[in-house]
């Protein structure tokens, strides 16, 4: 009997496992052929669209490695880069040099921020994640009271078409034009009708190549064993807070970076709104391609970006042709975007209640 | 001296804080040419609205479930409720009635539901039940756009069908409870009588029920879950009977809201409406794990308080609008400082 009980369990244990991925190649499966896309256009988008959110969604991986679950607090990165560019904006430097100067602004900026991020949680202990969450809606304030009253007064600001009419404050909508597509077409390359942005997928690339190459250092060993157990880590000598900070300090800067090359593709910033979407669609993308909030991979974070962007450019179009209604197909890709968010936690939080009672019953040895 | 600083120390620094930065307010708005009669009157009128609101975190906080960020879950409750009863014409006190009567078994469905799950994810139910409110609330937008509501009052003009973003109440029971026995003092001073008793009402409701045998059981449940099933009690059943009291009082919170508002607000609307509630309780002097029903009283009107003043107080002082940014700033900071508090506490 107890065997029977057990192969039912490792079936239901596989379906939780991959649940996310399962179900949204379904999803895609079926809207794909209903949103009438061609081949072409959709290996465009995805192509355009893994340029721009893979960085992103990278930088999401080294706090996971530690154990401290998805960091909600990239959102405090992507602020950070946001600055540089309305910095190099108002300086007026073009192209690469001011994509590269921008970055070398927003570094010491993400470094202090990803600091206080790290410390805060670790005083939040098992919570990370709501806290990181909620420190994104504070930073939030704190931003738009820096860029809103702080720019044109304090820091000074000299291209009046930044400034909102009153004198100060940055405008709603920012225009990256001077850095636009400049990593994405810095080396040209077309394949029947496709275009790809070579250079940006090669800084992709040296990512991936760091975050593999910084799991064997002693550094990433260290949050291995500090994601593992933190108070073995501790008895085996290594200094638990000062690695987690470290682990959110690099995922702040990262995110700063990936928030640059995301807006260098898009070219135009919501000054007020840019950095929040972009914490909610990395998150959603990287748990869509199969990561939990206790292991995620690389393959995870591609898998990810091409299934979820994949719905999101074909849902408006599917709920128009099959209702007859764009705006349903809008409200439908939002609610999965914060569904599948649900979701994948409900699933997570689940899987360790089961897993804890496997363990339990692997001990007792009748498995 | 030293007294004063045991009592800040027991009231908690942010407390002293905000309320001190309230009173300045209010000081300072005769000088900034504020009335003060009619910014205690808007004070006193969005504290009724948003009471049964924060009411609504008391019992999953007592059970141990964490703050509630899925209010939105009880607000759509409401919704459904208080479009139905315009649907089906019911004005005055009758439709508010109809509107609650008709939410609250919906409030307890889904809160049954949202109970179970939240039983499934112990120790992760705050994140989760964010991402419970979030998509609940998106769902509801496709929902809105679908369901075979008729009223031309409510569906858009030109299409006939689907419903508008923002509803009027105008005509069915705008203030309904408001304008019970309520009273105007002067030219700008007004007091919603009604709706004060009603959250009176309902917080002695709430009251009456922490202090029976299952209440009490719920308070050991939150404390200390092993002990309390050690004694016999079903945790996972008071938890979710938690979930559907703080469901259904979130159901009838968004009710009053809208009756003293005048306008029920659909799709996105209830999107953030569980942080203002959040951070209000926390304010109050709740911690995660425990709260009462005077931290809701001192919380609502303390947060709403300066809600209302920094937009006039300050506009006028500094001739900026900070107001967002402050609301912004206080509420999160909040729900932030009682989060990073209890683990030191704990440890």
């Amino acid at each position: 009997m107890s065997r029977k009980i057990f192969t039912r369990d490792n079936v239901q244990h596989f379906l939780i496992s991959n649940a996310v991925p399962i179900i949204f190649i379904l999803l895609s499966a079926f809207a794909i052929p209903v949103s009438k896309f061609s081949g072409q256009y959709l290996v465009q988008e995805m192509l355009v669209r893994l340029s721009r959110d893979s960085f992103l969604v990278l930088s999401l991986l080294i706090p996971i490695m530690a154990g401290m679950g998805l960091n909600f607090g990239m959102v405090l990165g992507a602020m950070a880069g946001e600055i540089g560019l309305i910095l190099i904006t108002d300086w007026n430097i073009m192209g690469i040099q001011g994509m590269v100067l921008a970055m070398i602004i927003s570094t010491p900026l993400a470094v202090i921020l990803g600091w206080m991020c790290g410390s805060i949680l670790n005083r939040a202990k098992g919570r990370e994640m709501v806290t990181s969450f909620i420190l994104g809606f504070f930073m939030n304030g704190v931003y738009q009271l820096v860029v809103l009253y702080g720019f044109g007064k304090v820091v000074p600001i000299r291209n009046p078409q930044l400034l909102l009419s009153r004198g100060f404050g940055i405008r709603n909508v920012t225009n990256l034009e001077g850095i636009r597509k400049c990593l994405d077409n810095f080396i040209p390359l077309n394949i029947g009708g496709v275009s790809i942005p070579v250079a940006t997928f090669l800084v992709i690339a040296l990512f991936c190549l760091f975050v593999l190459w910084f799991k064997n250092t002693k550094l990433g060993q260290d949050m291995r064993a500090v994601g593992q157990d933190m108070d073995v880590a501790r008895s085996a000598g290594i200094e638990v807070e000062k690695t987690r900070v470290i682990s959110i300090v690099i995922s702040t800067v990262l995110a700063c970076y990936g928030q640059i090359i995301f807006l260098q593709n898009i070219g135009t910033m919501n000054t007020y709104n840019s950095h929040e979407q972009a914490g909610m669609f990395a998150i959603a993308a990287l748990l869509v391609g199969g990561a939990s909030v206790a292991k995620a991979t690389i393959p995870n974070v591609f898998v990810g970006v091409v299934l979820f962007h994949l719905m999101f450019v074909v849902s408006p179009m599917a709920g128009k042709y099959l209702i007859g209604q764009a705006q349903l197909g809008e409200y439908f890709r939002v609610f999965v975007s914060y569904g599948i968010i649900a979701i994948a936690l409900a699933l997570h939080a689940w899987k360790r209640y089961k897993d804890k009672e496997r363990a339990r019953r692997s001990l007792r040895g009748n498995a | 001296m030293k007294r004063i600083l045991q009592f800040i120390e027991r009231v908690g620094w942010p407390r002293v804080i905000i309320a001190i930065f309230l009173l300045s307010l209010f000081i300072a708005a005769p000088f900034v040419r504020v009335r003060i009669d009619a910014s205690i009157s808007d004070t006193l009128v969005r504290f009724g609205m948003n009471g049964v609101m924060v009411l609504a975190m008391v019992p999953m906080i007592q059970a141990g479930c964490g703050l509630n960020f899925g209010l939105p879950l009880g607000i759509i409750a409401g919704l459904v409720g208080a479009v139905t009863s315009i649907e089906m014409g019911i004005t005055g006190l009758a439709g508010i009635l109809a509107a609650m009567v008709i939410a609250v078994p919906i409030a307890t469905l889904l809160g049954l539901g949202y109970g179970i799950l939240l039983n499934k994810v112990k120790g992760g139910e705050m994140m989760i039940a964010t991402y419970v409110g979030f998509s609940s609330v998106a769902f509801m937008c496709i929902m809105w756009l679908m369901l075979p509501y008729k009223s031309p009052n409510m569906v858009w003009g030109y299409a006939g069908a689907g419903l508008r973003t923002t509803i009027s109440v105008e005509g069915y029971w705008d203030r309904a409870i408001s304008n019970v026995a309520s009273f105007n003092f002067g030219e700008f001073f007004y007091c919603p009588t009604g709706m004060f008793l009603f959250f009176a009402f309902m917080c002695f409701l709430i009251w009456i029920f922490m202090h029976t045998k299952t209440g009490t059981a719920m308070t050991t449940v939150g404390s200390n879950p092993e002990y309390a099933r050690s004694a016999g009690v079903d945790v996972d059943r008071m938890r979710i009977i938690s979930v559907i009291l703080s469901t259904v009082l979130g159901a009838i919170g968004i009710i009053v809201y809208q009756q003293s508002f005048g306008f029920i607000q659909l799709y996105m609307g209830p999107f953030y409406m569980a942080f203002p509630a959040v951070a209000a309780i926390l304010i109050g002097g709740a911690s995660v794990h425990k709260a009462t029903i005077l931290n809701v009283v001192i919380g609502t009107f303390l947060f709403q308080g300066i809600l209302t003043m920094t937009p006039s107080v300050i506009n006028s002082l500094i001739e900026t609008d900070m107001s967002e940014v402050i609301r912004i700033i206080v509420s999160n900071g909040m729900i932030l400082y009682a989060l990073t508090r209890v683990v030191k506490v704990r440890s």
